[in-house]
């Protein structure tokens, strides 16, 4: 098992390396420089080509990617253009923020689709199973940006229950585990978990109905077992499945956030981003984007050690 | 037992659902932007960032008189209590400076700050040079060349031309505390956390993304301008709903910029929308080159005469006024310009019949638009609505569209440059802020002024304007001057030398706790007199 982890771990190498010059040539390919963006529109060409001169921007682009890719590894990420500040410390502290909520949602969504798909599999009522498929297709079919601004105008201006926007009261800074903070998080949670309640429900409810028309569950029936016995195994079967596609949701919610983020005035990587994309600061996409595929990608190698660790049929080289 | 059990939970989420009572006297404020604008002296972030950021913390050697509502927001003594031109070298200008005045660590304000500050963004061989800030300020002042201390309170700067307005340019210069930058390891990145001007308002707290909170300064020099507010918190919120919904629910008590379509329900929940004219212009900007349609005078006009601006207004809602030129009607600079701009189709059909344009023969052209952006209200409805009014009189009217930034980046090529070549543009949609004669006039319609210089995009060559606009650069008499200036706008208006559209009303909505906010005709507001009950 470890020997197999450590072997995934170096073949992230080389896709991080691809990863990055993807993240470079995308941002790059974008149309917009990023010094016009910071200058105000009729500054003179001298400030703006010193200011190219200053950030770096006025060498070729394999130069570029060439000091980038250094100061990346030595885990600088170098300065954002827009505020200054150095990119590491901005991804670091909206990293944090968007992880707060990305778990709240992914708890959410993940355990009212386990019990939502079990509850569909199991139903011997269609009308339960046609609720649960109702509720998940909703889930997938709806923009969760559209829904996050109903839920607002409801919740919010029209009820008056919660508060529409920001991570915590006006007199607090950054985000702490009391009331206050987690009635600014019921909002976007709801409303990031939306996607992957629907997808995860939809897995679990048609892997459980596969396993259970398995012979080995009629087995289980005919030991005696009873159907809480049953439903272990059967859980147990299905983990595999429902973990992977776990894995991609929860990354999905990580780098998928910005409207979310943007509609709730959320300060994590998705705002973040949303503000770099309109300065055009590019040292603080490349950062963003990249700390978003690296977790990607560190999500998908964990969750694929779990699936072995979980189902030891799963055998891997 | 039970019963004061229940009663403390009670209690409990009450006190934990209620929203928090702030002192009277918090003002909360959610801007347009999506980060705080830059604190270090000079605010990026257009003038959002000089109004929120600029003119809160800190002072120009000349301020905006911002306390009224019925007038065009002029300058006044800020930093500086004088300044004049030295007789017979229209190049040197004298500025007094104001005695007395304390930064907000409590060191003095004096000729030394001035050079200092000036060497920050303009000497770069200078310690404290910060390319951040020289970026946002080089640009205001293109004609600064020299700067140097007479004595304590004096100093003397040097333009590179005779620039009789060079006064304005000065009040896009703010003066940081050069003792805080050395208490803070030299290091601006710091002084941003912790900037330390000499404004009406100290800053408590800046949390990047999330909001700059200020307090008042009492030691403010400026006595009848001493802030009435305890606080103003200022919340980045990019999303026009997310900025209604947080008015409506309380979280915040003003909001920049509504959209239209919030303002019914914004009023139905109690709020007020705030407007006034100011210094802004929503027009397009033609091509002047050989073989564009433009030249044509007539076209022009045509184009001119086409527009139902009455139409549009209703379309946004009334958040706009029609545009009678460059600068609005009762603006000192309008001038007396014979020719009106008003809604006039079949005076359009008839220049455009003179001019040789026929059903068969349409005049082609091609606006450079974009999608959204600073200033630019509602581009797309707006740009298509304009466009269904050209055509009906007899254009052909299509667009290049492009988001803000790249629209941007493409005016910093003049219209022979390779970018709208290849577009096949000739005219751009930049809603441009008209706030001192050389934004208004000189940068946009100026020969010499052609990108990357200025922001003449059209390549706009007429000697007859250049010489009237310099003219109103050289006149020291401020009635000789705004005379000046209202000779270039009705030349302008009379050659019809754009398409004149809309001026924006500068919306705001504030909860009804707001009182006491003067909403000046200028990008620019004062915080001042607010108070919040």
């Amino acid at each position: 098992m470890l020997l197999y982890a450590l072997r995934r771990l170096i073949y992230l190498v080389p896709v991080a390396f691809g990863v990055s010059l993807l993240v470079f040539a995308l941002v790059h390919l974008a149309p917009g420089d990023p010094i016009s963006a910071i200058v105000p529109p009729d500054a003179p060409k001298e400030v703006v080509d010193k200011l190219k001169e200053y950030y770096g921007f006025d060498k070729p682009l394999p130069v570029q990617y060439g000091r980038w890719l250094l100061v990346t590894l030595s885990g600088d990420f170098g300065t954002s253009i827009g505020t200054g500040r150095p990119v590491a410390q901005e991804v670091g502290s909206a990293f944090g923020n968007t992880i707060i909520l990305a778990i709240a949602a992914c708890l959410l969504a993940f355990s009212l689709a386990v019990v939502l798909g079990t509850a569909a599999a199991y139903a011997k009522s269609r009308m339960v199973d046609r609720l649960v498929t109702s509720i998940s297709l909703v889930g997938v079919s709806v923009p969760h940006f559209w829904l996050a601004i109903v839920l607002v105008i409801v919740f919010s201006v029209e009820l008056g229950m919660l508060p529409p926007m920001g991570i915590g009261p006006e007199n607090a800074t950054g985000w702490r585990l009391d009331w206050p903070h987690i009635q600014h998080m019921i909002l976007p949670t709801i409303a990031l978990s939306v996607i992957p309640l629907g997808v995860m429900t939809r897995t679990v409810r048609s892997t459980i109905k596969e396993i259970l028309s398995l012979e080995f569950v009629t087995a289980l029936q005919a030991k005696g077992m009873n159907d809480r016995q049953i439903l272990f195994h059967v859980l147990k079967n299905a983990a595999p499945v429902c973990l992977a596609v776990m894995g991609l949701q929860a990354g999905n919610l990580i780098g998928g956030s910005i409207l979310i983020e943007t509609v709730f005035a959320w300060p994590g990587t998705g705002f973040l981003l949303n503000s770099a994309i309109f300065r055009r600061d590019l040292p603080i996409l490349q950062g963003t984007t990249l700390v978003l595929a690296f977790f990607f990608m560190v999500l998908n190698l964990t969750v694929d050690v779990i699936q072995t660790m979980v189902d030891p049929r799963i055998k891997r080289g | 037992m039970f019963k004061s059990f229940r009663l403390a939970v009670a209690a409990g989420l009450l006190a934990a659902t209620a929203t928090p009572a702030f002192a009277q006297g918090t003002l909360r404020i959610g801007m347009t932007a999506a980060d705080i604008p830059q604190t270090t002296g000079q605010p990026d972030q257009g003038f959002e960032g000089f109004r929120f950021a600029g003119y809160t913390i800190y002072d120009a050697l000349v301020n905006w008189d911002l306390s009224k509502a019925d007038a065009i927001a002029d300058i006044k003594p800020g930093l500086a209590t004088e300044w004049s031109a030295v007789e017979g070298d229209g190049k040197r200008w004298i500025f007094k400076l104001r005695q007395g005045v304390k930064f907000h660590d409590g060191t003095d304000f004096d000729a030394d700050v001035v050079v200092w500050n000036l060497d920050k963004i303009l000497n770069d061989k200078s310690p404290q040079f910060d390319p951040k800030q020289a970026a946002q300020a080089r640009g205001r002042v293109p004609t600064l060349v020299g700067w140097k201390a007479i004595d304590k309170h004096t100093v003397e700067l040097t333009t590179r031309v005779v620039n009789s307005l060079f006064p304005y340019d000065m009040s896009y210069i703010f003066y940081s505390s050069p003792a805080q930058w050395e208490k803070l390891g030299k290091d601006w990145v710091k002084v941003g956390l912790q900037p330390v001007g000499t404004g009406p308002f100290k800053v408590d707290r800046v949390v990047p993304r999330e909001r700059l909170e200020l307090s008042r300064f009492d030691g403010y020099w400026d006595k009848a301008r001493v802030p009435k507010l305890d606080k103003v918190l200022l919340f980045p919120m990019p999303e026009a709903a997310t900025r209604t919904a947080a008015l409506l629910a309380g979280q915040v008590d003003w909001i920049e910029v509504p959209a239209p379509d919030a303002v019914p329900r914004l009023k139905q929940g109690g709020m007020s929308i705030v407007t006034n004219k100011y210094p802004h212009n929503w027009a397009y900007q033609p091509s002047m080159v050989e073989g564009s349609p433009w030249t044509d005078i007539r076209v022009r006009k045509a184009a001119n005469l086409a527009i139902d601006r009455a139409g549009l207004n209703k379309l946004l809602g009334g958040l706009m006024i029609e545009s009678k030129g460059h600068v609005y009607p009762g603006h000192p600079w309008f001038g007396t310009p014979a020719f009106d701009i008003k809604y006039d189709p079949a005076a359009a059909k008839k220049l455009l019949a003179e001019a040789g344009y026929s059903a068969t023969k349409k005049p082609k052209i091609k606006i450079a638009i974009s999608t959204s952006g600073s200033g630019q209200m509602l581009p797309l409805p707006m740009n298509e609505y304009v466009q269904e009014n050209l055509n009906a009189v007899g254009f052909d009217t299509s667009f290049e569209v492009m988001e803000w930034n790249a629209l941007v980046n493409f005016s910093f090529q003049p219209v022979t440059g390779e970018n709208a070549k290849k577009a096949g543009v000739n005219g751009i949609n930049i809603s441009r802020a008209t706030v001192d004669p050389y934004s208004a006039f000189m940068r946009l319609y100026h020969g010499d002024y052609v990108p990357p210089r200025g922001a003449n995009w059209g390549m706009l060559k007429d000697p007859k304007l250049d010489a009237l606009i310099n003219t109103a650069h050289t006149s020291f008499d401020r009635t000789e001057q705004t005379k000046a200036l209202a000779d270039v706008h009705t030349y302008i208006v009379d050659q019809a030398y754009w398409v004149y559209i809309a001026y924006d009303l500068n919306p705001r909505a504030m909860s009804p706790k707001v009182k006491g906010f003067v909403q000046a005709q200028s990008w620019f507001q004062d915080l001042t007199p607010v108070t919040v009950q």
